[in-house]
């Protein structure tokens, strides 16, 4: 074959293709070993915790526990507009008197009350039926059950125990967007004056992209200014982002606290000049507005640090070509300097966006009531009400919200070329 | 900046316009920071400027609430700032060692999935930290690290190493591998060469990514309000617990200590990035 007596051989006779390839996989492999630490660690400790966070948003698994007997049995109920058959009040009755020697009644009553309203009453009936052993286990348990209480003969109790079968639910999803499964097992929206959460994830939503604004309009000035100025000059004022940029972020927040409280100095400043009265001052802090003012002079330099590094790169003879093509100064920018600085604006814009979307410690003690932010919700849930599944499911809905964004980034500014300082 | 000559009115008042707004805007970032070193001086409890401040009555001022932070009865801050301290030392270390290697490996150009690998190992930067103090709190009550010291440090090397990772691959992207293959072929083993050539030269991103990190653990605070028990409490939690309960002023002496440690940071930061830019040959 003429293919083969071409083929370059190394010293040691073997192809020279080969050898490379081998030398390929080799230089793979290594440089995958020096990654390998961080990413295995990264994997453990924070990737794996983030499925967990999932596997918990959707878990119901409690009460497929509780309840084994009841749910195999209702697999033969097929006749969904009448009662179920003995067998299922039967597996119901065993499974329930299982749970009340294990003092374990209790949570499943809670659960089922949760699905369905009047749960908990009905099943104490039963639980002191089943103390003081006034259930013949003998005769028909349906008959003796369906004689406790009236709920117990309505179809619709037992469809409620029957929809809890699945292990896995997304009913915490649809608390978090106000939502809820009503009793024929269809989503329903939950009343207009208790939509708290669709109230915070707009207010969220809506203070992001107001921060992210108004730091787009303070931030392009500045890093325009910085990147035209000569060196010495720039450099002195850079340190007015940087210092910010490098100092605690509580420090920050507790300065803003001092400024804007009631007799702070930005209250001084507007009685001094006459906008307000002395006796009435405003209250700028606990609210939104503390919000803005706080979050935008945090995020700031976020903002300044993508717009200057792009700008710098701008040669200002492009200005000055515009203005000699007979354009206007403002011409000139809109027209040429402007669009050369959109990759920086949509870095900025971006970055902030995502930082403010995300925020917890700033809106948790200049915020007050109204300038409370999701993240804010969440902390309560993992702290007071530990309803941690509630927390994981706003967690994941909020990180896909940020992955949508982060991705986004990533097309248009590619993560690698994120500047830092 | 000064204008040419022949500008036009309108364009010379739109040019000053410019100029107050930037006025503003630098004020705007740099004003809330110096109204803590004053304050922090106060001889009174309250947290506005008293009379006497206004006047610069020396009796208006003194370090009693620097010393209440040092010597203060039953006070947190020792333990704390110490805590704080241990946590983010250990931290850097680990940021460093982990990032500047993984960095290593993500620079080569034989690394497979480079995009999506970096994406993951930048991700903990993105996410925000609310849900990456669940998902860690999580992992560390498993593991039964909640409450303890290394718990913490481990979350902390988690939210450090992507600023390590950028910061070494970005000096890295000047970095000319011909110096490492030269020593190779004078027969220097990989470890020598990395020590020897590598390390000094991508030096100083190293520092200001360990700079990042340790400044991150420093700082942090929704993290660790997840994780620490009363004997991991640091500076952060203990000014979270006063700006939440009540501003006493021994948090203002406080935050002042930590606005000279960042300007202490800032600087070493700004000389070791026009060192690092030296050596990579960037004029600028």
């Amino acid at each position: 074959m003429s293919s083969e007596t071409k083929k370059i051989l190394t010293t040691d006779g073997i192809p020279l293709e080969v050898s490379l390839k081998k030398a390929e996989k080799k230089n793979k492999i290594k440089a995958f070993l020096l990654v390998a630490p961080l990413l295995l660690f990264l994997v453990i400790t924070y990737i794996f915790p983030i499925g967990d966070m999932f596997l918990r948003s959707v878990d119901d698994k409690m009460i497929t526990n509780m309840l084994p007997k009841t749910f195999k049995a209702m697999e033969k109920w097929e006749n969904l507009e009448e009662l179920p058959p003995e067998e299922v009040y039967r597996s119901f009755y065993e499974d329930y008197k299982l749970l009340a020697e294990n003092q374990q009644h209790g949570k499943l009553g809670q659960r089922l009350n949760k699905e369905k309203n009047g749960f908990n009453t009905i099943t104490k009936k039963l639980f002191r039926q089943i103390k003081r052993k006034k259930i013949d286990e003998s005769a028909s348990i349906k008959e003796q059950i369906n004689k406790l209480h009236k709920r117990w003969r309505n179809v619709e109790y037992w469809l409620a125990i029957k929809r809890t079968a699945p292990p896995y639910t997304v009913a915490k999803y649809l608390k978090g967007m106000d939502m809820y499964f009503d009793s024929d097992g269809s989503i329903t929206q939950v009343d207009e004056d208790r939509r708290i959460h669709r109230i915070l994830w707009l207010r969220t939503l809506e203070i992001a992209f107001f921060v992210t604004l108004f730091s787009f309009f303070m931030g392009y000035p500045i890093a325009h200014l910085l990147a035209t100025l000569p060196m010495k000059y720039s450099n002195l004022l850079m340190i007015c982002v940087l210092l910010p940029f490098w100092t605690s972020l509580l420090v920050r927040t507790a300065s803003w606290m001092i400024l804007l409280q009631q007799q702070g100095l930005v209250n001084d400043f507007f009685v001094m000049i006459g906008l307000v009265g002395d006796d009435n001052r405003p209250e700028m802090m606990y609210n939104k507005v503390g919000t803005y003012v706080a979050m935008t002079q945090i995020l700031l330099p976020f903002m300044v640090l993508p717009l200057y590094s792009v700008m710098k790169t701008i040669s200002p003879s492009l200005m000055r070509a515009g203005k000699s093509l007979g354009g206007t100064p403002f011409v000139a920018f809109w027209k040429v300097y402007f669009p050369l600085t959109i990759p920086g604006i949509g870095a900025g814009c971006l970055l902030v966006f995502i930082l403010a979307i995300g925020y917890y410690i700033t809106p948790a003690l200049v915020g007050g009531a109204s300038g409370t932010l999701i993240s804010n919700q969440i902390a309560f849930h993992m702290k007071t009400t530990l309803d941690w599944s509630f927390a994981s499911a706003m967690g994941l809905m909020l990180l896909t919200g940020v992955l949508v964004i982060y991705w986004i980034y990533n097309k248009l500014v590619g993560v690698d070329n994120i500047k830092l300082g | 900046m000064a204008l040419p000559s022949y500008t036009e009115t309108r364009y010379r008042i739109w040019h000053y316009i410019y100029l107050t707004i930037c006025t503003f805007v630098f004020f705007f970032l740099i004003a809330p920071l110096f109204v803590i070193f004053p304050l922090s001086f106060n001889a009174e409890e309250f947290l506005v400027f008293s009379e006497g401040m206004k006047n610069l009555d020396p009796d208006a001022f003194s370090l009693r609430w620097y010393k209440d932070m040092i010597y203060g009865t039953k006070n947190p801050w020792g333990l704390a700032a110490k805590n704080s301290f241990i946590i983010a030392i250990f931290a850097t270390i680990g940021s460093i060692i982990l990032g500047t290697l993984a960095a290593l490996g993500l620079s080569s150009r034989h690394m497979p999935y480079k995009g999506l690998i970096m994406a993951t190992l930048i991700s903990p930067m993105i996410v925000p930290l609310i849900i990456s103090g669940v998902a860690i709190f999580f992992f560390m009550a498993k593991a039964g690290l909640a409450a303890t010291h290394t718990g913490i440090v481990l979350a902390h090397i988690i939210l450090g190493t992507p600023f390590v990772v950028i910061t070494v691959t970005a000096t890295l992207s000047g970095f000319d591998h011909s110096v490492t293959r030269a020593a190779a072929s004078l027969g220097s083993n990989p470890v020598n060469t990395f020590m020897k050539i590598t390390l000094p030269l991508i030096l100083p991103g190293v520092i200001s990514g360990g700079l990042f990190a340790f400044v991150t653990s420093f700082d942090e605070v929704v993290v660790v309000l997840f994780l620490a028990g009363l004997e991991n409490t640091t500076i952060p939690i203990q000014m979270w617990t006063g700006l939440r309960e009540q501003l006493s002023p021994t948090i203002l002496a406080v935050a002042t200590c930590l606005i000279l440690l960042s300007t202490l940071i800032l600087i070493s930061a700004e000389l070791l990035r026009r060192r690092s830019e030296r050596l990579r040959g960037i004029n600028r």
